[in-house]
């Protein structure tokens, strides 16, 4: 496989103007550049923006007030007026839908980035460093992994309060030891590698050796871990939520809109399927995204 | 002799292990003159690696553990340099190229960041200088379209690229003494002349001293000027490489040169000359001689080890074939 710049696709190398050369072909332009030929990874990119824009502007666009109550307009199904029906207090799910997508997407993607870059520094250091790093960082986790998660979160919810923050907070405390140890483990196979024993050989230090030379490969792992993790966090707060102390009622949240809509499954079966579906289309959607990027990421798929 | 790069008196390393400690390389001395091309040879697991590693700094801790009595380079004694120290060293003033250009490479990473790495590390320059720089190291390690090269990735390479492209890493500080373990092993022969006729051109513009690990009599013919041939962690002869080849004075380097394969011997139906028996194990070395199990010329004095015994010109074997009379006897002096 040759490799040609798309500075001078055509010309012979001693045609080509010397300063070219020296211009960086940016990994970000390559990335994007690869990014963009993966047909599913744009379609759940655009899905996502525009879940975004929704969220984002959702007091402009819903059609409805999200907490109005009209007891005369309970679990109707899907009409011209509301176009996904509307819940047990006569509210229209399709506005509350686009509420909680605000809460669901910030809670499915900060605390696994959280957890993510916690997970992974854990895990380089512990992988590369062994001994005695290695032995703590690891008896840490084992601890956050044999206890039981649900627990942990909700002691953290209940100590600290039910607030958006605490809930990133204790996503990120259950959530970074299983990241910490699958890095962990790649580590360890890379640290074997000839080309870190030639990083060695070029007096490069540790600390660049982790993050100039092993990060890098741990990328893409990373990627697929956190489009694995969004629809886990949005679970687990719609948990935290079912059980009272995460998002708090009137408040929307996908998860909560389910627990909550699932009573009525057989009056008014949209009040539950249709944030059900939501959080199916955005876990899918970010799935595409994650695969693009995995793709996009790694040089050898790469031309 | 005094215009040696590197000087290396007793060098040993052991390795603490469940059993007790083995003694992978045993107090080993030998020279590398400026501008010289030294040879390592010897069958795998006599310990060149393990030399040039231990050279390095980079035997793995803490199981590891290098001792010598003096190890000069370029006049500067480095056997007392802590971690950092050998780190500033590494790259700088000693480089290295391994055997497996496929590999060292690392895949997610543009070749030119990673030959410019050193000029980073060591003079901290910026981005820019490092991309020119590394294109006239492409250039003079002849890899073709080098300007279109520098943003390739690994995969893209062929393996003599790669190699290539090692050497280029290897030589981008300029460093006194480049350690070439096993460096054309993986590649095809062609390839392998290339990079071969590559090194020893770079040796004469630019002066850098070569060691080169090699199990390879062929390369060390062409290669070297001077030649030390390892046996189970100790160097058993030492020579310059006609001698060496004029009048092998070991049994174990006359039984090297013995199963090189002939072309103009018709040999239908023979088997190819080896030498019978393997490396011991370093934990469960024979007395005396360590080549002695499989030597052909084993006399009884050989259950005592032998010293390295000079004959004419510099030419040293460690057998008690060529021991001066009046130490046979009693030749265990240290």
């Amino acid at each position: 496989m040759t490799h040609t710049s798309d500075l001078a696709p055509d010309l012979p190398p001693d045609l080509a103007p010397a300063h070219e050369a020296l211009e960086e072909a940016s990994f970000l332009r390559d990335t994007v550049r690869a990014f963009r030929r993966n047909r599913m990874a744009m379609v759940g990119l655009a899905f996502v923006v525009a879940l975004v824009v929704c969220a984002v502007f959702a007091p402009w666009i819903s059609p409805h007030d999200p907490y109005r109550v009209a007891l005369d307009e309970q679990l109707l199904g899907p009409s011209r007026t509301y176009w996904l029906g509307t819940d047990n207090f006569g509210r229209d799910v399709l506005t509350r839908i686009l509420y909680g997508a605000r809460i669901s997407l910030v809670v499915g993607i900060v605390p696994s980035l959280i957890s993510l870059a916690i997970g992974a520094v854990m895990g380089i250091l512990s992988g590369y460093l062994g001994g005695r790093t290695d032995f703590v960082v690891m008896r840490l986790a084992d601890m956050m992994i044999a206890f039981p998660s649900l627990l942990l979160a909700m002691v953290v919810m209940y100590t600290l309060g039910a607030n958006l923050l605490n809930i990133f907070l204790a996503l990120a405390l259950v959530g970074w030891a299983s990241v910490a140890r699958v890095v962990r483990s790649q580590t360890l196979a890379l640290r074997e590698k000839e080309f870190i024993e030639a990083a060695r050989a070029n007096g490069t230090s540790r600390s660049r050796i982790m993050f100039g030379h092993i990060f890098p490969n741990v990328i893409p792992t990373l990627i697929v871990l956190f489009s694995l993790s969004i629809p886990e966090a949005i679970m687990w707060e719609s948990s935290l939520s079912f059980l009272g102390v995460g998002v708090q009622p009137p408040e929307a949240s996908w998860g909560l809109l389910v627990a909550k809509g699932k009573e009525y499954m057989f009056q008014a079966p949209t009040v539950a399927i249709a944030p059900g579906i939501a959080i199916l289309l955005t876990v899918l959607a970010f799935n595409f995204i994650g695969d693009g990027l995995r793709d996009a990421l790694d040089p050898s798929m790469k031309d | 002799m005094a215009d040696n790069i590197l000087s290396v008196r007793g060098l040993t390393t052991e390795f603490s292990g469940g059993r007790g400690d083995v003694r992978v390389l045993d107090d080993l001395s030998f020279d590398v003159g400026r501008g010289r091309i030294v040879g390592l040879v010897g069958e795998s697991g006599s310990g060149k690696s393990m030399t040039a590693l231990s050279l390095m700094g980079l035997v793995p801790q803490p199981q590891g553990r290098v001792t010598a009595r003096s190890i000069l380079l370029d006049g500067t004694e480095i056997s007392r340099l802590g971690p950092a120290g050998m780190r500033a060293l590494r790259g700088r003033d000693i480089a290295m190229v391994f055997q497996e250009p496929m590999t060292s490479l690392n895949p997610v990473r543009k070749v030119w960041e990673q030959v410019g790495e050193p000029l980073a590390i060591h003079h901290g320059l910026g981005r820019r200088a490092i991309r020119a720089r590394v294109l006239e190291m492409f250039e003079m390690v002849g890899i073709p379209d080098p300007k279109t090269r520098l943003d390739a990735y690994p995969h893209q390479l062929s393996g003599g690229l790669r190699q290539r492209a090692m050497i280029a890493m290897g030589l981008i500080c300029e460093p006194k003494l480049l350690i070439a373990d096993e460096p054309t092993t993986a590649l095809d022969v062609t390839t392998q002349a290339q990079i071969l006729r590559l090194m020893r051109e770079l040796r004469d513009r630019v002066g850098t001293s070569i060691i080169m690990i090699t199990h390879d009599l062929g390369i060390i013919a062409e290669m070297c000027d001077e030649v030390n041939v390892m046996y189970a962690g100790q160097i058993v002869e030492q020579a310059d490489v006609f001698d060496l080849f004029e009048k092998p004075s070991h049994p174990y380097t006359r039984g090297l040169l013995a199963s090189i394969p002939r072309a103009t011997e018709p040999r239908a139906g023979r088997r190819m000359p080896s030498i019978p028996g393997m490396v011991p194990n370093l934990a469960k070395l024979p007395p005396g001689c360590r080549f002695s199990p499989r030597c052909a010329e084993a006399m009884p004095i050989c259950r005592r080890p032998p010293d390295l015994a000079t004959l004419d010109g510099g030419h040293v074997a460690r057998c008690w074939l060529h021991a001066a009379p009046d130490t046979r006897p009693m030749g265990e002096t240290a």
